[in-house]
């Protein structure tokens, strides 16, 4: 008995039974504490993301005009789903999302690549190429209008020197398209090119100086080192892009209001809403895209993660 | 050849900046600099501004209500990410991976869908037509980062810090918040920067809950100068607001750059 005493370690004798206690009430306040930090955030999360998504689904099954009383109608909001203006704002929106998703990582990634390496004076560079991203997507929608649509612009003053007279840069759906695929990309490269520059620079330098001792030029080393390795990052740009871009609204409802047929789906959402004042009808197109938008967003996520391993 | 390449760099690298940086000076220019700005003479003058001043319930109103919105979201994400940050990363409780899941959740709900319901739910509780139900709402679409950056901030302060203040007499709940937050704080600072310019420049959700014209922020006021006047738009005036828009943002994020930056490289970005 006195020897096993003596053999213990210290320590081992120490949880006596009121120091247990003590603990077990320390762990006791501090889950009380935990419920009570945490609640200021679970009430937000409760009341503004959980409600009103459970509400979403509920009035899509209701007819519920924007004022006057609602009543249970089965899936007949359902119906807008097939609306030919709704199926012309799919296809409108899938065409600016391809469009863009590819011009805008184009880009994107040349400047990342043009300002990944530390060297003197790249900051200035990063900073200038960054700024129009701190603009707000309205503003520099109201921007772009003006330069689109005043004579003396630089965008004009350039297409006239150039002789090629005066361009309706609005004036029909393929010129908004593009001009409006123009504003995003200024608007969002810097952005995009930060993101990308972050997973360069994460690649180990080790790496080119191998693939250059073994005679790769630098396509090759683009190709076969780059590329791969940044495959987690291109693919968050991905996912980024795309909601975007399926979700575009400011862009399409201030330069153009929608007409020409540039009326995107979520500009159709708020047309159902607020001009016809059908918020089922308009719930019900937003359930659709949120379980559309939940497919493509969990496809990517499981593309990101196998490229992460 | 070297020297060429670094000068074929600076030679690409100041072209596209002036390319990025033409259209904000150019509107920057024109707002102070057209026949409209100097009272009819080609020249210098603040009339557009003077114009937009007078706007609807005048700019001073649009920017109160912006700057009202704005210290909302800002104020209510910080408080509520710092204090959900920390029980998340140092205290155990019931239900904690359920809300941490739930909040990121925020994050593959794209958010113009849930606005319509959101609007009925804010009748619901008298916040319709408010700046601060709006400024809720934006700061409940920042969480997720905000969150997740909080509870990183806090998982990456050591252990012993927390400690010592413990042992020095601190509960968990008072002085030991003046060590921790110290710690903290550049975090605080990019989770604020974020939601500053989430709510100063949002667009859609102030157009659908703010149904009265003397609430409306600084973007929906200018959409309305934009679209409202039918035929002839005021050019000038509008640049003038773009500016008086913009232009916080940019200092902003001139003087915060570094905050900003965090926010990309902490992985705070890929949720």
């Amino acid at each position: 008995m006195a020897t096993v005493t003596r053999t213990r370690p210290p320590t081992s004798t120490r949880p006596t039974p009121p120091d247990r206690r003590r603990r077990a009430t320390i762990a006791g306040a501090r889950r009380r504490l935990g419920i009570l930090y945490a609640s200021p955030m679970a009430l937000l999360v409760v009341v503004l993301f959980v409600i009103p998504l459970v509400l979403m689904v509920w009035m899509s099954f209701n007819h519920w005009p924007l004022l006057g009383a609602s009543a249970p109608n089965g899936v007949e909001n359902y119906s807008a789903l097939q609306d030919p203006l709704f199926l012309r704002a799919i296809v409108f929106t899938l065409k600016y999302t391809a469009v863009t998703t590819v011009v805008l990582g184009l880009v994107a990634f040349g400047l990342a690549l043009l300002v990944q390496e530390s060297r003197p004076g790249v900051g200035v560079y990063r900073t200038a190429l960054f700024l129009p991203s701190v603009v707000g997507l309205a503003s520099t929608s109201l921007l772009f209008y003006g330069l689109f649509n005043t004579e003396a612009s630089p965008l004009n003053e350039l297409v006239r020197f150039l002789g090629l007279g005066s361009v309706d840069w609005l004036g029909s759906t393929d010129n908004a398209l593009a001009s409006t695929v123009g504003m995003i990309t200024w608007r969002f490269a810097g952005f995009y090119m930060l993101i990308l520059m972050t997973g360069l620079q994460s690649i180990d330098p080790m790496l080119y100086e191998a693939a250059r001792a073994d005679g790769a030029n630098r396509w090759q080393i683009l190709w076969r080192v780059t590329l791969p390795l940044l495959r987690p990052t291109l693919a968050l740009t991905m996912v980024l892009s795309l909601t975007g871009s399926l979700l575009a609204f400011d862009q399409f409802f201030i330069l153009t209001g929608g007409r020409h047929e540039t009326a995107t789906v979520v500009i159709s959402v708020y047309r159902e809403a607020f001009l016809s004042q059908d918020l089922g009808r308009a719930a019900a197109v937003s359930v659709a895209i949120l379980a559309v938008l939940i497919l493509v967003n969990g496809a990517q996520l499981r593309l990101l993660r196998r490229g992460g391993r | 050849m070297s020297r060429a390449r670094t000068a074929g760099f600076h030679v690409t690298g100041s072209a596209l900046a002036v390319l990025f940086l033409l259209p904000m000076l150019w509107t920057l220019y024109s707002s102070v600099n057209s026949r409209r700005a100097a009272g009819g003479e080609p020249g210098w003058g603040v009339d557009n501004y003077e114009r937009l001043a007078d706007y609807g319930s005048g700019v001073g109103t649009y920017l109160l209500n912006t700057v009202v919105v704005a210290v909302v979201a800002v104020v209510v994400t910080v408080v509520t990410t710092t204090l959900g940050g920390y029980a998340l990363a140092r205290l155990r409780f019931p239900g904690h991976n359920l809300l941490f899941l739930v909040t990121l959740a925020i994050l593959m709900v794209p958010y113009t869908t849930i606005l319509v319901p959101l609007y009925i739910l804010l009748g619901w509780i008298g916040l319709q037509n408010s700046l601060i139900g709006l400024g809720l709402v934006l700061a409940m679409f920042q969480l997720p980062f905000g969150l997740f950056m909080m509870r990183s901030s806090f998982e990456a302060l050591p252990r012993e810090l927390e400690e010592a203040a413990l042992i020095d007499g601190c509960t968990p709940g008072s002085a030991l918040w003046r060590v921790l937050l110290r710690g903290v704080l550049p975090g605080i600072v990019t989770v604020g920067l974020f939601s500053f310019l989430a709510a100063w420049n949002e667009f859609v959700a102030p157009l659908i809950f703010l149904t009265d014209g003397s609430k409306f922020t600084l973007p929906v006021a200018l959409f309305n100068l934009q679209s409202g006047s039918l035929g002839s738009v005021d050019f000038e005036a509008l640049q003038a607001g773009v500016v008086t828009s913009a232009l916080p943002c940019v200092v902003v994020f001139l003087l915060l750059q570094r905050h900003y930056v965090r926010g990309f490289t902490s992985g705070a970005l890929k949720g």
